[in-house]
Parts: C-alpha cells; sequence; structure tokens
C-alpha cells in the first residue's frame, strides 16, 4: 500500500500566511496546492516533509478576471477544471484553455491548479519510481544519489518538464508573480524556468506563487497547444508544442513564439521556428518550414515513455499539427 | 527519532451526515472513508492517481480520494458510492450499470458510479462524446467501456423523463 509518510498539517489561510508558514518551518515545510502531483510523489518517498503547508483554504487565490486594458490574472489555485471552461480563456486564449484540458483526467484536473502545474516537479524514468526500485538502482543525482542515470556524464539532472501550460504561458509572453518574505515580484515567466531539472524555478525557497498574468492578446492573435502522449488520458506528454502568432488584417504574420515541452527541464522556445513563421501568410512551405526548425531545437533524452527517434520524429509532426491549427481559419 | 504527529478531531460531512473521527493528518480521504469510516466501498486501487477507482464526489464533483487530504475535505459535502441508493431503491446509474452488465469484476465500479452520477445528475442528456470524456479518468480492464457507456446514456435518458414528466 502506498501510505504517505507522518507529517503535520498547517493550512495557509491567505498567501501571506503560507510565505509565513514556510519561513517558519524551513526547509521542513512544503507547500502543497491540488496535491495530485506531489501527494504521488511523497508517496513514492520522493519528498519526505515533516510540515505541509495546504495552499486550498487560502481564499485569496482562487480567482479568475479578464480586463480589455490588463488583460488575464489567474489566481495561483485557480484549478485547471475551471481554467479549461472559463469562456474568456477559451475565446482569448484557445491555446491555454487546450492545454487545461489536455491535462491528466477530469478528476485531477478539478484537484489539480495552475499555480502548481507550472510548479510541476520535472520528471524522468529514473526519479518517478518507488524507493525500493531507486534503492535497488542506487538512486540518481535528482535524489539521493550522485550522477544522472539518463546521461551518466551530465554535470546537471536533465529530467524533463512535463507542465502543459508551461510552454503555452511562455508563448503568450505572461508573467508570474511571487510573493515571499521580502515582499512580491513579479517576472516574465520565460525567466522563471530554468534549465536544470533540480533546479527547475527562479523562485526562492521561502516563495510561493500567487498568480499569473496574460497580456492582452493583439488582434488577430491565433494560438494552438498540441501534444503527444501514450494514452489520450492520464498520462505525461512526451513531445508538446505551443504556439502563439499574430498576423496582421491581409494573414500576414507578424510575430510568433513556437514553444517546445518535454524535451528539457524547461519549456524550450524555437526561435527559427519563430523566424520561418514571421513574414509568411502561413502557407504550407512556411509550416513546413517552421516544423523543421522546431525539430531541429527538440533534442530528447531517454527519460520518458517512448524512443529517443520517435519522439524526434514526433516533434515535427505536433508542430506541423499546431502550427495548422493556427493557420486554419475560424 | 521523530515523533509521529498526534491524531486530530476530523469533522467531515459524509452523504448528508456529519460524522467525526480522530486520524492522524496524513491520512488520505481514501484511508479515512475506509479505515475510520467503515465505508469500504470506495475502492483502493493504484493509490497514485492512475485509476480513478477511488472517486468520489467532493461538492458533486468527481475527485480521487486516494490524493486528497481528508484534513482539507472537512468543509465539504462528500458523497461516496454507500450514499447513492435511496433506502432499497436504487440511483438509476446503479440501476442501469446492473440492467446493462456495465461491471464485470465490479472493482472499478463505485469509481464509475461515482464519475457516472455527477454527469448524469447535470442538467440534459449527455452526447457519447461527452461521456466518453467524463469517464475518461476511470479505468476498466474488464468491461471494454461499451456497457458502460450504454449504462450512463441509458440512466441520463431515464433520468432526463423523470424530470420532464415531474
Amino acid at each position: 500500500m502506498h501510505r504517505l509518510p507522518p507529517f503535520r498539517y498547517e493550512a495557509a489561510t491567505s498567501a501571506a500566511s503560507a510565505v509565513q508558514l514556510l519561513a517558519a518551518h524551513g526547509p521542513d515545510a512544503l507547500v502543497v496546492s491540488g496535491g495530485t502531483d506531489l501527494y504521488a510523489n511523497i508517496k513514492q518517498r520522493l519528498f519526505t516533509p515533516k510540515v505541509v503547508v495546504g495552499l486550498r483554504p487560502a481564499r485569496d487565490m482562487h480567482y479568475l478576471r479578464f480586463d480589455q486594458s490588463r488583460g488575464l490574472e489567474i489566481g495561483a489555485l485557480t484549478t485547471l477544471a475551471r481554467l479549461a471552461a472559463e469562456p474568456v480563456v477559451c475565446e482569448r486564449y484557445p491555446a491555454l484553455a487546450e492545454a487545461a484540458a489536455s491535462i491528466s483526467t477530469p478528476q485531477l484536473r478539478t484537484m489539480g491548479t495552475i499555480g502548481g502545474n507550472v510548479c510541476l516537479d520535472t520528471r524522468c524514468n529514473y526519479y518517478n519510481q518507488n524507493l525500493d526500485w531507486r534503492q535497488a538502482l542506487g538512486y540518481c543525482m535528482k535524489k539521493d544519489g550522485d550522477i544522472c542515470r539518463v546521461a551518466p556524464g551530465s554535470p546537471k539532472c536533465v529530467a524533463v518538464n512535463s507542465s502543459d501550460t508551461a510552454p503555452v504561458l511562455q508563448a503568450y509572453g505572461a508573467r508570474i508573480r511571487l510573493l515571499g518574505r521580502s515582499g512580491e515580484r513579479e517576472i516574465d515567466i520565460a525567466d522563471f524556468f530554468m534549465d536544470d531539472g533540480m533546479r527547475a524555478w527562479a523562485k526562492q525557497a521561502d516563495e510561493i506563487v500567487t498568480a499569473i498574468h496574460l497580456p492582452v492578446p493583439a488582434p488577430n492573435t491565433v494560438s494552438a497547444y498540441r501534444k503527444l502522449r501514450l494514452r489520450n488520458s492520464f498520462d505525461f506528454p512526451i513531445v508538446g508544442i505551443a504556439a502563439v502568432m499574430q498576423t496582421d488584417g491581409g494573414g500576414r504574420c507578424t510575430g510568433a513564439r513556437v514553444v517546445l515541452n518535454a524535451v528539457a527541464s524547461k519549456p524550450l522556445e524555437s526561435p527559427g521556428a519563430a523566424r520561418a513563421l514571421v513574414g509568411t501568410k502561413l502557407e504550407p512551405d512556411a509550416l513546413d518550414a517552421a516544423a523543421d526548425a522546431a525539430y531541429a531545437t527538440g533534442k530528447p533524452l531517454d527519460n520518458t515513455s517512448g524512443s529517443i527517434p520517435y519522439r524526434k520524429r514526433m516533434l515535427r509532426v505536433f508542430a506541423r499539427r499546431t502550427l495548422e491549427a493556427c493557420a486554419a481559419p475560424r | 527519532m521523530t515523533v509521529a504527529p498526534e491524531k486530530i478531531l476530523l469533522r467531515l460531512h459524509v452523504n448528508g451526515s456529519a460524522v467525526q473521527c480522530a486520524a492522524h493528518p496524513n491520512k488520505t480521504l481514501l484511508e479515512v472513508l475506509r479505515e475510520d469510516l467503515n465505508l469500504t466501498g470506495t475502492k483502493h486501487g493504484c493509490e497514485m492517481g492512475h485509476c480513478g477507482a477511488c472517486t468520489v464526489l467532493v461538492d458533486d464533483e468527481p475527485v480521487l480520494s486516494c490524493l486528497a487530504l481528508a484534513i482539507e475535505a472537512q468543509e465539504h459535502e462528500i458523497r461516496t458510492v454507500e450514499g447513492l441508493a435511496d433506502g432499497p431503491k436504487l440511483h438509476p446509474v446503479q440501476q442501469a450499470f446492473a440492467e446493462c452488465g456495465a461491471a464485470q469484476c465490479g472493482y472499478c465500479t463505485p469509481g464509475f458510479l461515482m464519475t457516472a452520477a455527477a454527469l448524469v445528475e447535470r442538467p440534459g442528456v449527455p452526447t457519447n462524446a461527452v461521456i466518453r470524456d467524463a469517464i475518461s479518468g476511470n479505468l476498466c480492464r474488464c468491461t471494454g467501456y461499451e456497457k458502460i457507456i450504454e449504462a450512463i446514456a441509458l440512466a441520463a435518458r431515464r433520468m432526463e423523463e423523470a424530470a420532464t414528466h415531474a
């Protein structure tokens, strides 16, 4: 039986109270929102907190509001189910609604939150295993060991970012708001994600994510998210592609961001794919060129389901599908 | 050596009744339902969020009780498979599952019934696509799903008929 190890539970009644509790308990504490990923990881003894700081009671982070001038503000505890169903998200930020709707299962989307999803622990075949399995192998550097089992020569952990909302938020140019003992700050979400499987977020130990802010999309913005997974329910992505593009009135692409998922420890932007799109009318040739560039950007390692050559090939296929979904007349 | 934290008094609302029990704060809702409240209808499956066998309703939404802390369920209305029938009268999804042969070994059935109950209690008759999407978080290794989908559609039609004749 998978049981949670003993811990004390402290309810955070607000974002500020969560920060206070984290400061009071230091490294003994682990902050949990929906718990859909962390409780499973705690059951596998990937984390053994003495104190769990529960964010769910913090009502000041359950909100979602859109304003014509400010854009979309999403409280960190907004559930993925709400994000997928909210009319303003479906209309203005369709790729975000698609990404939220594609995460795991209906039950877990009801429980899981956007704040938890952007802080989803990086994943790896050698890490997301039970204690006996990891012990038998001699552990890996992400937990209790010294070397990376995927790339033994690598100085850093190569576990993959598996958050479906992360690449989409980056493609929309989102900003993320953090609250800590030294106050509140807001940074570009692209600077929040770091390419290190063991330190995947530019976040201090006493800081929590309180909100995500998306700018108002320019007129004629199109966007999409497509992902590959073994089963079309439950599974984490093994390849994901987010694209957000702006076009002028005549259908010519004036700006683009293409972000790859599940092939690095952070969402991986493909500037080459963006360059291949800007200035074109998104003709099939332009989409092919951009898909080729995305293919060149992504270098999957042997750390998720699916072989390396398969995931590599699927990068081009899924990039093409995502771009086609953007280019299709609505 | 670390000392296990003390038990705490939990006040839960389960199947319309207020109940209390003392449990450790690291216990999941699934463990408290089964071990402290003797509601063993909800099943332990994978306990990792991969199967849906432990699905219960929290405020009428299906959630996985294996990945929820009981302590966080206190302010909410919990429904389990024990709360579906009204005395000897089965809930429409239970009746339809029995008639359609939607259960074989039966282990996943309480989870499916709860997911299905949440769906059919909403107004309107769901399409097959909506039913498939709703049950995409519940695994069944026996039935092949077709009879489960038939049963949910049948229950939804009956509930809609009952609502229009009421």
